[in-house]
């Protein structure tokens, strides 16, 4: 057969599309090629008319993010020793010293524990479930997925208002394990769907050889199963995660000191006369960077993903 | 596992007795794997609406425990129901819907069928477009706040630098007018990709034979694309409309940092003003009766549009 069948677009309909194609894709990459640069610039430069497309870089945006400061007298200053760090001198060229770390690091951590521990437990409940589901015939079935689907529709302010009063009474309000819990709450609906796809498609007759051999089902679960089913538990995993690591709504009405994470905590960095806006995207490229990669790894299951497998693909 | 007596015990009895032993069942076994996903949907997602349900008869107000709650029938559904200002939460959100969906239908589609077109390299590029819609909508709200700036803003330096316009003649998120527009702008930049995935989905799951027959029979192009790409991709995109609907039904992160539902209430969606209620002026039992009917619009139009969804996918 010639490579050319009819339905091939010429080669001309393919540089046009692919122009087109390309010319998007760069102007959506404006804004978050934007943020990256800010990240980089000075406060002077970061607010000066016309934007400034070519600067000096700096590190002043990382480091006011990381650092709290305080302003010193330039006579105060200069009764100081030199600066022993990098870091140090470039806060003093503003005339103020580090006076410590500041929140973004606990932050950051606090994405860190309450992403990772809440895509573990909605993975390893969602396996199980969907194994169940897939597996064996459950009275009320179709009625109980679409029960774990519906879950999501709600606003999620609507759900936090009784979870708010909830959690005041039982203790968990602003811990780690009550966003965890929460957080499991929510994604479960979508490992449930998703892994029960995936646990689909691997044929029963594996399992019926492992039972045949005189395996338990638990170990023909954990044997045969999961092995198969890696992939499919992986990719759900880093759509979890990347649910938590971006949830907001939940976090800023349920949290303040301890179990904050760093979406409403980026927004609220402030510098010199207003926001630090490099320290602002500094905090927003550290924390958008990870979930960019992990979009990267995903690509082949992005589809499947994001429709709760309705289109597998 | 493999080494302990129990598996040893297992290996020895014949499969079948084995089961019978170890007295767990399939159906036993079904429901140990399920029942803890219920149990926390059960604790964290549904005594919390049938709780919701119950706040909503009442005057409750979080913030001052020891008050007397009192039953108030169905009076929080009768205010808020004949509250003009939440028409106009209703209109605002009504705007943000119908337009998202405008521009990320039309913009997704072209995309998808311009990527169709199998150029070399375009999963490279799928690739990138899809980015923005992975990102925190949060911090996006906060960092588009940046662009739109006046004066250093780097989107009305755009806009002025191809329109001429004053840089500081225009405020977007500051202006009545333009501030529903923004916050369109920006879903439409961060979500498009979603239903560009969806439609290349569903070019793609059309076969190569139905075009090579209709170029058989002599059919023009446009008639290909009516009667053949059109229809066979519309199931899909009714589905990419139904997740963006609800989606931005229940928007807030990113309005909230955008434009904090102002100038006014221009951009206040319900979300954000069920937020007002129920945190804000703490009207406990007023909030969950706006709550539930939110929930219950959503899971009602949500029905509605599913049910026609599978009519056109029977076709």
């Amino acid at each position: 057969m010639s490579a050319h069948s009819i339905t091939e677009p010429s080669s001309r309909a393919k540089w046009v599309a692919g122009s087109l194609v390309i010319l998007y894709a760069l102007i959506t990459m404006v804004p978050l090629a934007w943020i990256m640069m800010t990240g980089f610039k000075t406060p002077p430069d970061s607010i000066s008319y016309p934007p400034k497309v070519i600067f000096e870089p700096s590190l002043e945006g990382y480091v006011n993010l990381f650092t709290t400061r305080t302003r010193v007298t330039p006579d105060a200053l200069e009764a100081l020793p030199p600066p022993a760090t990098w870091y140090d001198e470039i806060v003093r060229e503003r005339n103020m010293v580090i006076a410590g770390p500041s929140k973004f690091g606990e932050r950051f951590l606090n994405s860190v524990i309450i992403g990772f521990g809440s895509t573990f437990l909605s993975v390893f409940l969602g396996t199980l479930a969907a194994y169940a589901f897939s597996r064996f015939k459950i009275p009320l079935a179709d009625d109980l997925l679409f029960f774990i689907l519906s879950t999501r529709m709600m606003p999620p302010i609507a759900v936090a208002i009784p979870i708010f009063l909830m959690y005041r009474n039982l203790g968990l309000s602003d811990t780690h394990l009550g966003m965890i819990l929460l957080y499991t709450a929510v994604n479960i609906s979508l490992a449930v769907w998703l892994l029960k796809g995936f646990i689909d498609e691997i044929p029963r007759e594996y399992e019926e050889a492992a039972l045949i051999d005189g395996y338990t089902r638990f170990q023909a679960f954990y044997k045969v199963v999961l092995p198969q089913a890696a992939t499919g538990i992986a990719s759900t995993a880093i759509f979890c995660l990347i649910f938590a690591w971006n949830e907001y709504a939940f976090s800023v009405l349920l949290t303040s000191a301890t179990a904050q994470t760093a979406p409403p905590f980026i927004p609220t960095i402030i510098g010199v006369g207003g926001l630090d806006w490099p320290a602002v995207a500094a905090g927003a490229t550290i924390f958008l960077l990870p979930v960019m990669i992990f979009t990267i790894l995903l690509r082949k299951h992005l589809l499947r993903g994001i429709t709760f497998g309705a289109v597998r693909k | 596992m493999a080494d302990t007596p129990i598996a040893h015990a297992a290996k020895a009895t014949p499969p079948g007795m084995a089961r019978k032993i170890r007295g767990l069942s399939d159906r036993a076994i079904a429901w140990i794997f399920v029942a803890p996903t219920i149990f926390l949907l059960l604790a964290i997602n549904i005594f919390p609406l049938i709780w919701t349900i119950q706040l909503s008869f009442t005057n409750y107000k979080a913030n001052r425990i020891g008050r007397e709650i009192k039953n108030v029938g169905f009076r929080n559904y009768e205010r808020i129901l004949t509250d003009s200002d939440i028409w106009l939460n209703m209109q605002a959100t009504a705007h943000f819907l119908f337009w998202t969906i405008f521009f990320q239908v039309l913009i997704g589609f072209t995309l998808a069928w311009l990527i169709n077109k199998k150029f070399k390299g375009n999963d490279l590029w799928t690739t990138i477009i899809v980015l923005p819609m992975m990102l925190s909508p949060a911090v996006v709200g906060n960092f588009w706040k940046f662009l739109y700036q006046p004066q250093i803003g780097l989107f009305n330096y755009i806009i002025t630098w191809f329109t001429g316009a004053e840089p500081s003649s225009f405020e977007m998120l500051g202006s009545v007018d333009l501030a529903p527009w923004s916050i369109v702008i920006v879903d439409t930049w961060m979500w498009t990709p979603f239903v560009m995935l969806i439609c290349l989905a569903g070019l793609r799951s059309i076969p190569d034979y139905i075009y090579e027959a209709a170029e058989i029979d002599r059919a023009s192009k446009l008639r290909q694309f009516f009667t053949i790409t059109i229809p066979m991709v519309l199931p899909f995109l009714m589905l990419a409309v139904l997740f963006r609907g609800i989606e931005n039904f229940k928007m807030f992160d990113l309005v909230v940092q955008l434009t904090g539902g102002g100038p006014g209430s221009t951009t206040e969606l319900t979300s954000i003003n069920l937020k007002r209620e129920a945190f804000e002026k703490w009207r406990t039992g007023y909030a969950s009766a706006y709550a539930i009917i939110l929930f219950v619009t959503v899971f009602g139009l949500a029905s509605i549009y599913v049910k026609a969804l599978n009519k056109v996918k029977e076709r």
